[in-house]
């Protein structure tokens, strides 16, 4: 037997492939989930009511402090004792959003945080309104200069996808190990989904490096 | 003894298409005439135990050019910013043109203003920074069109022929298309200067608006001011270090030291003769440094 036989290679595939699937798409839902929620967190954390801006910040510390597993395992196991029924799938990629939600606001604090008080101040003096100040002078001065932060999280969270398998959702990882235990043979798939990771963590830092320069030329940041 | 003694009817005043007034069909007596633009009325402006402004009484008249000097940690430029509402004040009153500001009255008492009467007098200031603050994401004409699009309603094509009239008047018809980190200082500030006129205010405000710019570019942005308070109905209220300028501008200026008016009266007389011997300091101080 030698170390590596490409017939396992060509037989994995399908598996591999229904897996990749799986990852690709908790990795861009929950992401989307963590992009929206994390920006509306940000926003609230603003609140000039300091009991809602404090109790964001404890909610945001909570979450950061606890382990992803543990949260994607309460979810799952310890919402159906109350009967809170919450299927595998949403389960996985709505805690997986939240966890990374809590990261991604702190990212745009920092990007708001940064904008100039200057600029809240003309839009004092020129009479504009709460949310017309936020929409047009403020986040597109702060979400240009974070993208790279943000994109950092969007690979960091494709590499903690197979989470999800602890949940039985069948992900790449998850599909490799399956095949390897059919067939008393893992090196073939493992290296597989390693190689596989790689490269998609590779293009994903790729893309947002891309939407970085084009977000900073089209508000003309530097 | 109702009757007014002066009334306009249907007057208007244009300059070229930017028209100032336009019919106002409102009879003005004397009263309202001699009613102050803005008024501070004992105004106290603390931060924690300091005490940055206490118990401040200005009254500054409609068109009136008004300088403000003083060293720094004088509470001069507080006295803008607590007008433009930047700052919130710890007592008394402001007035702006007859209403209060940061107050509304309610059965004859003054209660704190809702965010709709904050936002309906705050529309007849406009003010102008030491540092510009222009949307650097947005082009000139961009900036100019922003507050009256979203807040004046105005159609976009209304919006940006008045955008393109104030460009012309400040002289930067050319650099329309340019973003703030393309123009020169003193581009910057003319365009600031558009962008808060865009807004059509009573009293515009300028805050150092010359402190933070290369010598050879004062002169653009003070003649701009200098057309502006020929041009246009405008109470002008400035925190200005450019003694020459004040005293040729200005209809009266205030000395201010400690948070307190020490001095104030026409320029010639306080600039060139002051009676106090905190004023006569920091002329001659000024005075040397140049």
């Amino acid at each position: 037997m030698s170390k590596w036989d490409w017939s396992y290679v060509w037989e994995a595939l399908p598996y591999l492939y229904r897996g990749a699937i799986v990852t690709v798409q908790a990795t861009v839902l929950s992401f989307a989930i963590a992009l929206v929620l994390g920006l509306i967190i940000a926003l609230i954390r603003q609140s000039p009511n300091r009991y809602v801006s404090t109790a964001m910040t404890e909610v945001v510390e909570f979450i950061r402090s606890t382990p992803l597993l543990l949260q994607v395992f309460f979810v799952y196991f310890v919402g159906p004792q109350f009967g809170i029924l919450i299927p595998a799938w949403t389960a996985g990629i709505s805690m997986l959003g939240i966890h990374y939600a809590a990261y991604c606001s702190e990212v745009y604090r920092a990007g708001i945080l940064a904008v100039e008080e200057g600029q809240w101040e003309a839009c004092t003096a020129l009479n504009l309104s709460r949310i017309r100040t936020w929409r047009t002078i403020i986040l597109p001065q702060a979400i240009p200069p974070i993208v790279p932060a943000l994109g950092n999280y969007f690979v960091g969270m494709f590499k903690e996808t197979p989470i999800l398998a602890a949940i039985a959702i069948l992900e790449m990882l998850q599909q490799a190990k399956i095949f390897g235990a059919n067939n008393y043979r893992y090196t073939e798939a493992i290296v597989m989904v390693g190689f596989f990771f790689l490269v998609f963590s590779l293009a994903a830092s790729a893309i947002v490096q891309s939407v970085s320069i084009w977000l900073n030329r089209r508000y003309r940041l530097q | 003894m109702n009757e007014p003694r002066i009334r306009f009817e249907n007057a208007a005043k244009s300059y070229g298409s930017l028209t100032v007034l336009d019919n106002p069909e409102t009879a003005c007596n004397e009263k309202v005439m001699n009613e102050p633009m803005v008024r501070f009325e004992n105004v106290t402006k603390r931060y924690g135990a300091l005490t940055v402004l206490d118990e401040l009484n200005l009254d500054i008249a409609r068109n009136e050019k008004v300088c403000i000097i003083g060293p720094s940690g004088s509470g001069k430029t507080t006295v803008l910013r607590m007008l433009m509402t930047l700052e919130q004040i710890q007592g008394g009153v402001i007035w702006v043109d007859g209403e209060p500001l940061t107050h509304m009255q309610k059965n004859g008492h003054l209660v704190p203003a809702s965010d709709r009467h904050l936002r309906r007098v705050r529309s007849k200031i406009g003010m102008v920074f030491q540092h510009f603050n222009l949307f650097p994401h947005m082009t000139a004409l961009q900036n100019c069109m922003e507050a009256p699009v979203s807040v004046l309603g105005l159609p976009k094509k209304q919006a940006e022929e008045r955008a393109a009239e104030l460009l012309d008047m400040v002289g930067l018809s050319d650099k329309r298309n340019h973003f703030p980190i393309q123009l020169s200082g003193g581009q910057k500030q003319r365009v600031a200067i558009a962008r808060a006129l865009a807004m059509r205010p009573k009293v515009m405000l300028f805050d150092e608006v010359t402190s933070a710019l290369d010598p050879e570019l004062i002169g653009e942005v003070l003649n701009v001011i200098r057309k502006l308070g020929a041009e246009h109905d405008l109470t002008m209220l400035m925190v200005t270090h450019q003694m020459g300028f004040a005293k040729e501008f200005s209809d009266r200026v205030c000395f201010f030291y400690g948070g307190k008016i020490v001095e104030q009266g026409p320029p010639d007389q306080l600039l060139g003769n002051p009676q106090n011997e905190r004023t006569r300091q920091f002329l001659s101080a000024v005075l040397e440094a140049r």
